[in-house]
């Protein structure tokens, strides 16, 4: 391997009020590279992405996760997004009374305070970008001044996830799930953001339980999750294989030992 | 997933000492000061100094018997620390009313800078009233707007000036026999504000009035009164503020409003006493037909607030709006809400109440939504939002409602929320401190009220908030 890995998971094990859900997850991103991860219902995909924001209620019980060198398991969320870090939410909350401008405003004011190049938010620039961006996701500009995520439908909350990421310009996004409840064009605008970020300077883990979203976002990788562990990686034939023989024979296929629940 | 408590920074609303902006205080420079505590005495000083007919001095009379009689709330927040005859009931900071600010004196004048008023007046205010203790110590109305008639003075000159409207009106909405405060209230009254506006005319911009307590010990009875002829409107906005003290003061203001045939108001209050006043408050306003009456009521600052502003719709299609905000904070009590009567056909009302309450703060709601029988079409929406920052605050909601009539639509909603995890954690993800996030998240919750504002006044609130949580971090 000549790239330089940029994002690794080393042993990662983690739970949530003493119960296990990551048991032993190595996982390594080349830059540039697009990953998915695939795997059934209840296997750990989403735990796996709310540990690497940092999300709070999650307890990590030995392992690393290693961002740019950095291990970033001491770090707070806000932190991790300064450091490039994004999560597309599977189910981003509302925020009341913030409309979307504002919030992006304040996120990329943020981001920019917090990437600490002394940097100063264009508010002309910013707004021509997020015109853009809500552009391309297929949203109409009147979301901007809308309550962030409150009374948007699943599909319109999804697109907006990929806006912010549009706009934040993280070098390494999680999408947790996006694709789910999407239809097929919803699912093509979305891909299209994915695709516009692709490049030497972005990597991305796409969490997926269905191939559909591979046939527009095609990853360097496919990696398959089971039980708190990636039992499997392989290239991209790897998820149209997953997607004939389905998780049911996934266990026999992968030839897994499965470990006994407490 | 399951809501593990999440260490939320330090929020200050305002209200604490080490926080209040507002809390220095000059020395008591008074002209005439009433001796601590009420009695007839009192109640003839004040109505001597003001010159007053006697028709007013017997009104006050009576008022003062009525308080006597009338028994404190058996309701509510406990008053029993309250103490009477601990009070100054009247004091009169300066001779004379100025129309300029060079005619107030320099003390008083540098209050009212400090709290940024001349500037505001320049800025984007039709008229000021600014009131100083007992006495309106300045009052000033644009030319413009007298020219088209508007009276915008302090009471007393009303009382001298337009005996015919301030008898007509004066007592009729909030009458002394209401409640003991209005009883109170109506016996020794003092500066407050009179405003009418004749018909068909518009004042575009706010009016304002500014209350400041400087006195220890002080009770302030500011009375006002709005009549808005038929079709007129008019947009009327109080701020308060006052000293930091270990003794307590009293503010009991009555405001009534009356809305004629067509005509719209509009009375917005920012409430920042500082921690140590209670603030009884009686707010009733009267809508004629296709009136409207709005009420917005930022309660932020004072020790316990009691206040329901009421709109009595009495004509076909009149509309009454109550937006209520309250803050409380360490050792606060805010019991508000609002009560909307409807006594006529086709009249409808929005009440819209939002509280946080923090540090052990209480916040209740406290509403009332009145139908009188056989009426036709009426609607009604009440909404009711606590948030609650921490388990040691609390909030209650207490709505009544009274429906006699069939054709009614009403609609009730109140909700409980406390800042969530999953909120915090997703502002976060995107670059937000956790401070940061609590406050965009506060924020939003009182943006319905913030956008009702004008806007010097939005990033006035905005400001005064955000300032006091970002001096409470780290």
């Amino acid at each position: 391997m000549s790239k330089k890995p940029e994002f690794v998971i080393e042993d990662l094990h983690a739970g949530i009020e003493g119960r296990p859900i990551l048991r032993g997850v190595n996982l390594r991103v080349n830059v540039g590279e697009v990953h998915a991860l695939m795997g059934p219902n209840g296997s750990g995909k989403s735990t796996l992405a709310n540990i690497i924001l940092g999300h709070p209620a999650y307890e990590v019980t030995r392992g690393r996760i290693l961002f740019k060198g950095q291990d970033i398991l001491e770090l707070g969320a806000d932190e991790r997004a300064h450091l490039g870090l994004f999560l597309a939410f599977q189910y981003p909350v509302e925020i009341p009374g913030v409309t979307v401008a504002k919030f992006l405003k304040r996120a990329l004011e943020s981001r920019i305070a917090g990437g600490g190049n002394g940097e100063k938010l264009s508010v002309p620039k910013f707004i021509k970008e997020l015109k853009e961006s809500m552009k391309l996701m297929g949203l109409d500009e009147q979301f901007v001044n809308r309550y962030l995520n409150e009374g948007f439908s699943g599909g319109e909350k999804k697109r907006m996830e990929i806006v912010q990421m549009l706009m934040l310009k993280p070098e390494f996004a999680i999408l947790d799930e996006t694709d789910s409840g999407l239809d097929i064009d919803a699912l093509k605008i979305v891909a299209q953001g994915v695709n516009r970020m692709r490049g030497p300077n972005f990597g991305a883990l796409i969490i997926t339980h269905y191939q559909r979203i591979l046939n527009y976002i095609q990853p360097d990788k496919v990696h398959i999750m089971y039980e708190g562990r990636i039992v499997a990686s392989g290239g991209p034939e790897l998820s149209e294989e997953l997607e004939k023989y389905g998780y049911e024979n996934i266990r026999e296929k992968f030839g897994i030992e499965t470990q006994v629940s407490a | 997933m399951k809501d593990k408590a999440i260490t939320l920074p330090d929020i200050d609303l305002g209200t604490s000492p080490d926080k209040y902006k507002y809390g220095f205080r000059q020395p008591e420079r008074s002209v005439f000061k009433a001796k601590k505590g009420l009695n007839r005495e009192v109640v003839m000083q004040i109505s001597d100094h003001k010159n007053e007919p006697d028709w007013m001095r017997r009104f006050r009379l009576k008022a003062l018997e009525i308080f006597y009689q009338k028994p404190m709330p058996n309701w509510g927040p406990d008053l029993s620390a309250l103490n009477f005859d601990d009070i100054y009931y009247y004091i009169k900071p300066v001779e004379k009313q100025g129309r300029s600010w060079e005619e107030v004196p320099e003390e008083i004048k540098d209050t009212f800078d400090k709290l940024g008023i001349p500037e505001a007046e320049r800025k984007f205010l039709a008229g000021v009233g600014a009131q100083y203790d007992s006495e309106v110590v300045y009052h000033n109305i644009r030319e413009e707007l007298k020219k088209k008639g508007v009276i915008f003075v302090d009471p007393e000159t009303a009382v001298q000036e337009y005996p015919d409207l301030v008898r007509e009106y004066f007592g009729t909405i909030v009458p002394p026999a209401d409640n003991k405060f209005a009883a109170l209230n109506s016996a020794v009254w003092s500066g407050g504000s009179f405003i009418y506006v004749p018909p068909g005319v518009q004042v575009d911009i706010p009016l304002q009035a500014y209350f400041r307590i400087n006195a220890r010990n002080m009770g302030q009875f500011e009375r006002t009164l709005i009549i808005a002829d038929e079709g007129s409107f008019v947009h009327y906005v109080e701020g308060c503020t006052a000293p930091i003290y270990t003794t307590d003061s009293l503010h009991s203001a009555v405001v009534e409003i009356i809305a004629k045939k067509g005509a719209r108001v509009r009375y917005t209050t920012i409430q920042n006493w500082s921690g140590n006043v209670y603030n009884l408050v009686t707010k009733r306003a009267v809508a004629h037909e296709e009136a409207t009456v709005e009420w917005v009521d930022g309660n932020i600052g004072s020790k316990i607030t009691m206040k329901y502003p009421a709109v009595y719709l009495l004509g076909r299609k009149a509309h009454g709006e109550i937006l209520s905000v309250a803050f409380a904070g360490k050792g606060q009590i805010q019991d508000t809400g609002g009560k909307v009567v409807h006594v006529a056909d086709d009249t409808s009302s929005l009440i819209t109440s939002k509280s946080i309450s923090k540090d052990g703060g209480q916040a209740s709601y406290r509403g009332l939504l009145k139908v009188y029988p056989h009426l036709k079409n009426i609607k009604s929406h009440v909404v009711c939002d606590a948030l609650i920052m921490d388990e040691a605050s609390r909030t209650d909601t207490y709505p009544y409602i009274e429906i006699e009539s069939d054709d009614v639509s009403i609609e009730h909603e109140a909700r409980v929320s406390k800042i969530s995890e999953e909120q915090v954690f997703y502002l976060m993800s995107r670059g937000l401190s956790e401070s940061e996030a609590a406050m965009m998240i506060v924020n939003g919750f009182i943006e319905p009220l913030v956008k009702q504002l004008p806007m010097e006044y939005a990033v006035e609130l905005n400001r005064l908030i955000e300032l006091e949580m970002e001096g409470s971090v780290g």
